[in-house]
């Protein structure tokens, strides 16, 4: 059991989400930063699909009940079990009534906690990933208790030290497909798209990231269909929406962009106020 | 049966839509299953799922699509070699609404707009029978074509923060149905006492894209009474197969 002592400025248990259902219109979800979440998982020997804990700017306080490991990924925030500061991308042997906390951010936006065997909250439609209307909880609160699985904690694990590039917070480009209604821009509007500067607004959640700078918009809606995570849309004002993890399964703007995968992990890793630009692939 | 130009285009790494004619259209639907249920019949190992819209089909798989060409080609050939859908495996769902003003927050205004009596607007929206043509925007929701176009209004200028779930709505040329409480900006006319979304169950939604739904007008008490039957469990919703 790991309890809650004090809850960060928002916590959720995700997985990779729940794939094959978008056609009852329910969300994929999932952790936001997905190479970060593997990695945690990875590194302790866990599947890849095990429930981590995802936890945004300010980390979470918590107590673990029992003996266990962990694997910190994703966001720097100067992480100590009880006083002594661990590192990201580490085997930590936790024994009981460890206190985990997390400081100042140094790098990144969300962070990754994995335990051995993964979180065992509630599982809805094969996933534990938390969503409002799915799952009970929307988010964790101070006080709540999860479950771990008691399982033999290897006392250490051979493995190599792993690094994650700077780059996957810290890049300036992310690096997109042209979306399906991208064809209907004008070259002037293409050109703006490649050369803007773009801003990260504080209205960017789990659903989307609103950015800043828009682009003149003539395009009428669409009809509604299909958006998935990493679509950007550019709504009748002229916004850039950038769908993630918990986004609609569809929706009625143009979808004129699209992140590749790891894009939308790095995406996840900016804050209000970064500044990026982008670069279209061929696939 | 009509052959559709259609497009197919790379969605994303690893999902290919394909397009119909942009219109909602009983025929594009019925087209757009067809092709969908040849799809899930060819077991065509990486694919993971495909959904439906109003005229666009997403196809998702597995991993990156490595052979973009190649996958056309066969897609192309599922298309061409598609049966039309038996009319048996469609449903008929009646759907209890109370279009009580105690729910209908928006009908006065329908009403004043449209010149149209509060009965006369409820008569028009019981009438019709409507298409389900996906589920999407919140788990549970239906998408529906058919809405008499006497009724068609509008969104509202400000969209209301919180919608009650039930709630019978009329959003431009739509008409639909909140599964859950949340915020939105259709016209509310009335509120269905039953569940459009359960998680627990192994189909969430009673309703699949290509049945069709009629509402059926209750009084309030009627209403009070299904939402008592539908929380214990025992209420049992009439459904009819397509007879043709």
């Amino acid at each position: 059991m790991v309890e809650v002592l004090k809850s960060g400025l928002f916590d959720s248990i995700q997985d990779l989400g729940r794939v094959g259902v978008q056609q009852f219109g329910v969300p994929m979800s999932g952790a936001m930063d997905q190479y970060s979440a593997k990695l945690a998982n990875a590194i302790l020997g866990n599947e890849q699909e095990a429930a981590v804990l995802e936890f945004t700017l300010l980390g979470p306080t918590l107590k673990f009940c029992i003996e266990t490991a962990i694997c910190l990924t994703g966001m720097e925030c100067q992480a100590k079990i009880n006083k002594e500061p661990i590192e990201n991308n580490r085997y930590v042997l936790i024994k009981k009534d460890d206190v985990l906390s997390f400081g100042k951010r140094e790098l990144g936006f969300r962070g990754y906690l994995a335990v051995l065997g993964g979180f065992q909250s509630e599982k809805v439609m094969e996933s534990r990933s938390f969503y409002r209307m799915i799952t009970t909880q929307e988010r964790l609160k101070t006080g709540d208790v999860l479950k771990i699985r008691t399982v033999p904690v290897p006392a250490k694990v051979a493995n190599a030290i792993v690094k994650t590039p700077k780059a996957h917070s810290e890049t300036l480009i992310l690096e997109v497909f042209k979306g399906v209604e991208f064809a209907l821009l004008s070259a002037d509007q293409k050109q703006q798209l490649l050369s803007t500067t773009f801003t990260i607004t504080k209205d960017s959640n789990r659903m989307a990231y609103q950015l800043q700078e828009g682009l003149p918009n003539d395009l009428h809606p669409i009809l509604t269909s299909a958006v998935l995570p990493g679509t950007i849309q550019l709504t009748p004002s002229g916004q850039l929406m950038v769908l993630m993890r918990d986004c609609q399964t569809t929706g009625g703007y143009p979808r004129i962009l699209q992140l590749s995968e790891m894009s939308i992990n790095r995406l996840s890793q900016k804050t209000p106020g970064d500044k990026f630009r982008f670069n279209i692939l061929n696939y | 049966m009509t052959n559709y130009q259609l497009t197919y285009k790379r969605f994303s790494e690893a999902s290919i839509l394909v397009q119909w004619p942009q219109k909602i259209a009983p025929e594009i639907l019925a087209d757009m299953l067809a092709f969908k249920n040849n799809l899930l019949n060819s077991e065509h190992s990486s694919i993971l799922q495909i959904t439906n819209a109003y005229s666009s089909i997403l196809i998702t798989y597995r991993d990156y699509i490595s052979n973009f060409e190649s996958e056309i080609t066969f897609l192309k050939t599922k298309y061409a070699s598609r049966q039309n859908l038996e009319k048996q495996d469609s449903k008929l769902w009646k759907i209890p609404a109370c279009y009580d003003c105690h729910f209908a927050l928006d009908l006065e205004e329908i009403s004043n707009e449209k010149q149209l009596s509060p009965s006369e607007i409820i008569k028009l929206h019981v009438d019709a029978v409507y298409n389900v043509y996906f589920i999407g925007f919140l788990p549970g929701f239906l998408y529906l074509g058919g809405l008499n176009e006497r009724l068609f209004m509008p969104r509202i200028k400000s969209p209301r923060q919180h919608v009650e779930k039930g709630a019978v709505a009329i959003g431009g040329e739509q008409t639909g149905v909140y599964p859950n409480a949340s915020p939105g900006g259709w016209n509310i006319i009335g509120n269905s006492p039953l569940n459009f979304f359960n998680s627990d169950l192994e189909t969430p939604c009673f309703a699949n894209a290509g049945d069709r739904i009629q509402f059926m007008a209750v009084d309030f008490k009627t209403h009070q009474e299904i939402l008592v039957e539908v929380q214990n469990g025992t209420y049992n919703i009439e459904s009819e197969v397509n007879d043709g």
